[in-house]
C-alpha cells in the first residue's frame, strides 16, 4: 500500500495534498461498494427470503466482508478503466463457450473413432506469451484449460506457458486468436 | 420449455458417455484428463442450463431464484474444474511422468 500511495503522489498529485487525500479516499470507497453490491447480490439469490431480518443479516454480513477484503478483489490501481474490462468480459464469455463447443465436439469425435489411437499425438509444448498483467495470465490459462485438447501445466510470472496437447489440431490454435482476445479485454 | 430443457439434458448426458468412454480408450494418465475434466465441464453445463429451464419454468420468484442458484453452481464448477485438472496435471509432470506419445510410423501396441 505504502508503494501504491508513494507512486501515486509522485506522479500525479504533486503538490495538491488536499485533493490527493480527497481521492485516495474515493479510491477505497469503490472497491467497498462494488465488493459490496456483488456479496448482496450472491446473498440474495442464495438466502431466496426477503423479510426484514434475513436483509439485515445480509447487510451486516457484507459490510465485514467487504470491509475486509475489498481491496482483494478490485484492485486500486487499474480502476479507470474497469468498466470496460467488465463490458469486455462479458463479451468474451460467448465466444469461449462457443470455442469450448467445438473443442468438446472435436475431442468427442477422437473420443468416438475406432482408430484413436492413430489421431492422437500427446506431447507438451511450451510457448511465450505477450500477456503481462497476472490476471490476463491467469484468465489466459484458464481458458486454455477449459478448451478441450489442451491443459495448462505451468505458468511463469513472465508469461511462458507449458501447455500439453492433444493433438496436432489443438496445438496449432496456440497462442493464436485467443490471447488476443484476453490482451484487448485486459487492455494490454 | 420441457422439450428444450430436455434436448439439453440430453445432449449433456452424451457428454457426460463421451468423457466416460474417453476415460477408458485414452492411453496415458494426461490424455485420460482431458475427457476427464473438460467433456465434463461442458455436460454439467448442458445439464445444469436443461435443469435451470426446467425449474424457470412457470416463472415464479422461487422458481427463479432455484434457477439462479442451479447457474452459480455451473460458473463455480467453470472456475475450479480447470484449476483442479491442472493441479492433477502439475502434480504429475513434478513427479517426472512423461508423455505417452505416438509410436513413430506401425505401432506396434
Amino acid at each position: 500500500m505504502s508503494v501504491d500511495n508513494l507512486s501515486s503522489t509522485d506522479t500525479s498529485f504533486g503538490k495538491a495534498k488536499p485533493s490527493a487525500v480527497q481521492s485516495r479516499r474515493a479510491k477505497k470507497i469503490v472497491p467497498f461498494c462494488l465488493t459490496f453490491i456483488i456479496c448482496f447480490a450472491t446473498w440474495f439469490v442464495l438466502s431466496g427470503r426477503f423479510d426484514f431480518f434475513h436483509i439485515a443479516l445480509g447487510i451486516i454480513a457484507c459490510t465485514i466482508v467487504a470491509s475486509l477484503s475489498g481491496s482483494i478483489l478490485i484492485s486500486r490501481r487499474g480502476l479507470e478503466n474497469l468498466p470496460g474490462q467488465w463490458l469486455g468480459f462479458i463479451l468474451y464469455i460467448p465466444w469461449l463457450l462457443y470455442q469450448v463447443l467445438l473443442a468438446n465436439i472435436h475431442v468427442m469425435y477422437l473420443v468416438f473413432h475406432p482408430r484413436m489411437i492413430e489421431l492422437i499425438d500427446p506431447r507438451i509444448i511450451s510457448f511465450k506469451s505477450k500477456l503481462k498483467k497476472p490476471m490476463s495470465l491467469f484468465i489466459f490459462a484458464n481458458s486454455i484449460t477449459l478448451t478441450p485438447g489442451t491443459i495448462t501445466v505451468f505458468v511463469s510470472i513472465t508469461g511462458e506457458y507449458t501447455v500439453h496437447v492433444i493433438d496436432e489440431k489443438s496445438g496449432n490454435s496456440l497462442p493464436g486468436e485467443m490471447e488476443e482476445r484476453v490482451a484487448r479485454l485486459m487492455g494490454e | 420449455m420441457t422439450l428444450v430443457a430436455a434436448i439439453f439434458i440430453v445432449l449433456g448426458l452424451f457428454f457426460f458417455t463421451g468423457g466416460s468412454i474417453g476415460i477408458l480408450r485414452f492411453p496415458d494418465f494426461f490424455s485420460r484428463l482431458h475427457p476427464a475434466g473438460k467433456l465434463d465441464s461442458m455436460g454439467l453445463l448442458m445439464t445444469l442450463a436443461g435443469m435451470a429451464l426446467y425449474t424457470a419454468r412457470d416463472l415464479s420468484l422461487p422458481a427463479i431464484l432455484t434457477a439462479l442458484k442451479i447457474l452459480l453452481i455451473v460458473v463455480f464448477v467453470f472456475i475450479t474444474s480447470p484449476t483442479a485438472t491442472h493441479a492433477i496435471l502439475d502434480a504429475g509432470v513434478r513427479a517426472g511422468l512423461g508423455p505417452w506419445t505416438a509410436p513413430k510410423k506401425k505401432g506396434t501396441r
